[in-house]
């Protein structure tokens, strides 16, 4: 069936709009929690703590940070975006639209993806003010970032779908990804944590994130690049089939 | 014509006899029941004419919002066909809804958006390339030009409902579907709506709007169907309704009581009231008849010195056949 390219881009600039329109809220504020993060820890506690391989230790968390951000930034925008029309009862012109998933998903996901890149890029601007820190591989960290935000907008696509209530929106970034992303090695080397803490934390998906771009970064990790990149490309797929059934069988959309 | 484009003089042009008869959507057997067991369309057939004004009238929880929903995209059926423009909508559901547009009851959209850029994102949602001139043509035919650059909130519950409208009309669609499009609009803006629906018609669009005001249906549709508990009950143009299932009454207020019906009117329908005072007639049917029976009982009475010192007549309208549809009283309708 063809591809409604138009009606796609329509959703895709109509949700940008949106996005800036809140850009105070949705891009400064995040901005200002990572810089005074880095302020604290990176530059004021951080320039007397040393860490094994010469690394400083305020280059050590940017990465974390920034995945922090996008992780929880990707997954609010795009589960607020399609919440929304679902509130307000908007969501009525999706679904008599010639819009399938693909239209939806690159509309949808696209934005919040592409704000997530933005918001990346005035971070790690904003860090280099801050900290003094290089990225190894600058294609490769671009390429995760991209597929990082894609994957959590994609995620916050099926809990904006799934939520009855705004309370139910904040839950999983909230209570699950914070969490998660803090005892996932923002702030540490895993390495460094005594067993079983460190076997735990292996649990962790947000683990392999944090130091998948961490590898590009600093071009050392705890993991080797390769299982980041399949475990995050395998949540991306699994993300993808659930949103794929939500259409097809119309839960939470035509009931 | 309908009965407003006759006399507000428009829609004169759009020819009717060819196209009226060709179906543009075509209901078959179609079935919704909803998670919990309520069943909200039993087997619903109905067949939509290209070019007219199709009223859906039905009390509320009768169907009518879910036999759209079903239609455009909003509602999974559970059993039934539906062919739009000709093609299963199921099977080419992209390039038939390309062809449908929506004005759902409530007012739905984002508050916060100016009402201009709202009515782009509609045409590009459904897949054109951006038209200012035709997007300036509707907002004009609705009276918002004037308000394209305000933010929506800021409108009144009239002007927000033409946003509704306005952006169901950006995608130009020969299928269009307004849900309760007066409910709760004040007397002045129901006829302005009226004058909208009726100019678009002359364009050739293919209307169907649900009411609960059966004076809507009488001044606008062409035909009318009655839904009740998800089942359609009668499906007619609104004359024939009126010819099969309208009826006038008239009250007789005679001088002196009378212990049965004279003789010499017997063959009409007639029955007597308050003790032999009151000679009451029920018949007739929509197209006069009862009227000009009424007249000859009123000259046979004179001429055979029956003495009557009051007389009340009354015809049904649509609401009385309506009311009756829906309580079961008039079971061989359909």
């Amino acid at each position: 069936m063809t591809l409604n390219l138009r009606g796609a881009f329509a959703i895709f600039r109509n949700e940008l709009m949106r996005m800036f329109r809140t850009a105070f809220g949705s891009i400064l504020s995040p901005v200002i929690t990572t810089s005074l993060y880095l302020v604290v820890f990176g530059a004021a506690i951080g320039g007397r703590m040393e860490l094994p391989g010469g690394v400083g230790y305020g280059a050590f968390i940017v990465p974390g940070l920034l995945m922090l951000t996008l992780l929880t930034e990707s997954t609010s925008n795009a589960s607020f975006g399609i919440y929304m029309p679902k509130f307000t009862g908007a969501i009525y012109e999706l679904l008599s639209a010639p819009v399938g998933v693909a239209e939806t998903l690159i509309g949808f996901v696209g934005a919040a993806a592409v704000k997530s890149l933005i918001l990346a890029a005035v971070i790690l601007g904003t860090a280099a003010l801050i900290i003094d820190y290089q990225i190894a591989h600058p294609l490769l960290a671009f390429f995760y970032i991209l597929l990082v935000s894609a994957t959590f907008s994609l995620l916050g696509f099926i809990i904006g779908l799934w939520a009855t209530g705004f309370e139910k929106l904040q839950i999983i970034p909230l209570l699950v990804l914070m969490p998660l992303t803090f005892l996932g090695g923002t702030f540490y080397s895993i390495d460094l944590l005594p067993e079983p803490w460190r076997t735990v934390a292996l649990f962790n998906p947000v683990v392999y994130l944090v130091n998948g771009l961490r590898w590009t970064f600093l071009g050392q990790s705890d993991f080797p690049i390769a299982l980041s990149l399949g475990a995050t490309m395998a949540f991306l797929l699994a993300c993808v089939a659930v949103i794929g059934w939500i259409f097809n069988s119309g839960w939470r959309l035509r009931e | 014509m309908t009965h407003l484009a006759k006399r507000l003089q428009i829609g004169g042009g759009w020819p009717t006899s060819r196209f009226m008869h060709e179906p543009i959507l075509d209901i078959c057997g179609l079935e919704k029941t909803y998670k919990g067991g309520v069943q909200a369309l039993k087997g619903v057939d109905l067949t939509i004419r290209r070019g007219e004004i199709f009223a859906l009238l039905g009390p509320n929880g009768a169907g009518k919002t879910t036999l759209i929903g079903a239609v455009c995209g909003l509602v999974n059926p559970t059993g039934g066909t539906i062919a739009a423009f000709g093609e299963d909508i199921r099977r080419h559901w992209k390039r038939a809804r390309q062809k449908i547009g929506l004005v759902p009851q409530e007012l739905s959209f984002d508050m916060f958006d100016k009402v201009i850029r709202q009515v782009r994102y509609s045409r590009g949602m459904f897949g054109l390339p951006p038209d200012e001139a035709r997007i300036e043509e509707v907002l004009r035919s609705l009276s918002l030009w004037d308000k394209r650059d305000a933010q929506i909130r800021e409108l009144s519950g009239g002007m927000k409902r033409r946003v509704m409208i306005a952006k169901a009309l950006s995608h130009d669609p020969e299928l269009l579907f307004l849900d309760e499009p007066t409910a709760g609009v004040d007397v002045e803006l129901r006829r302005d709506m009226w004058r909208q629906i009726d100019a678009l018609r002359a364009r050739g669009v293919t209307i169907i709007l649900t009411t609960h005001y059966i004076e809507e249906a009488e001044e606008m549709a062409d035909r009318v169907g009655v839904i009740n508990k998800g089942q359609i009950l009668l499906v007619d143009d609104k004359d024939a309704i009126m010819a099969k299932l309208g009826r006038t009454e008239a009250h007789f207020m005679l001088a002196s009581p009378v212990a049965d019906v004279p003789a010499v009117l017997s063959s009409y329908p007639l029955h007597l009231e308050e003790e032999g005072r009151r000679l009451v007639y029920r018949g007739g049917d929509g197209t006069g008849k009862g009227k000009r029976e009424v007249a000859e009982l009123a000259q046979i009475m004179a001429r055979e010195g029956i003495v009557f010192t009051g007389l009340d007549t009354r015809d049904s309208t649509l609401e009385d056949i309506f009311v009756d549809l829906v309580e079961g009283k008039l079971e061989n309708a359909a």
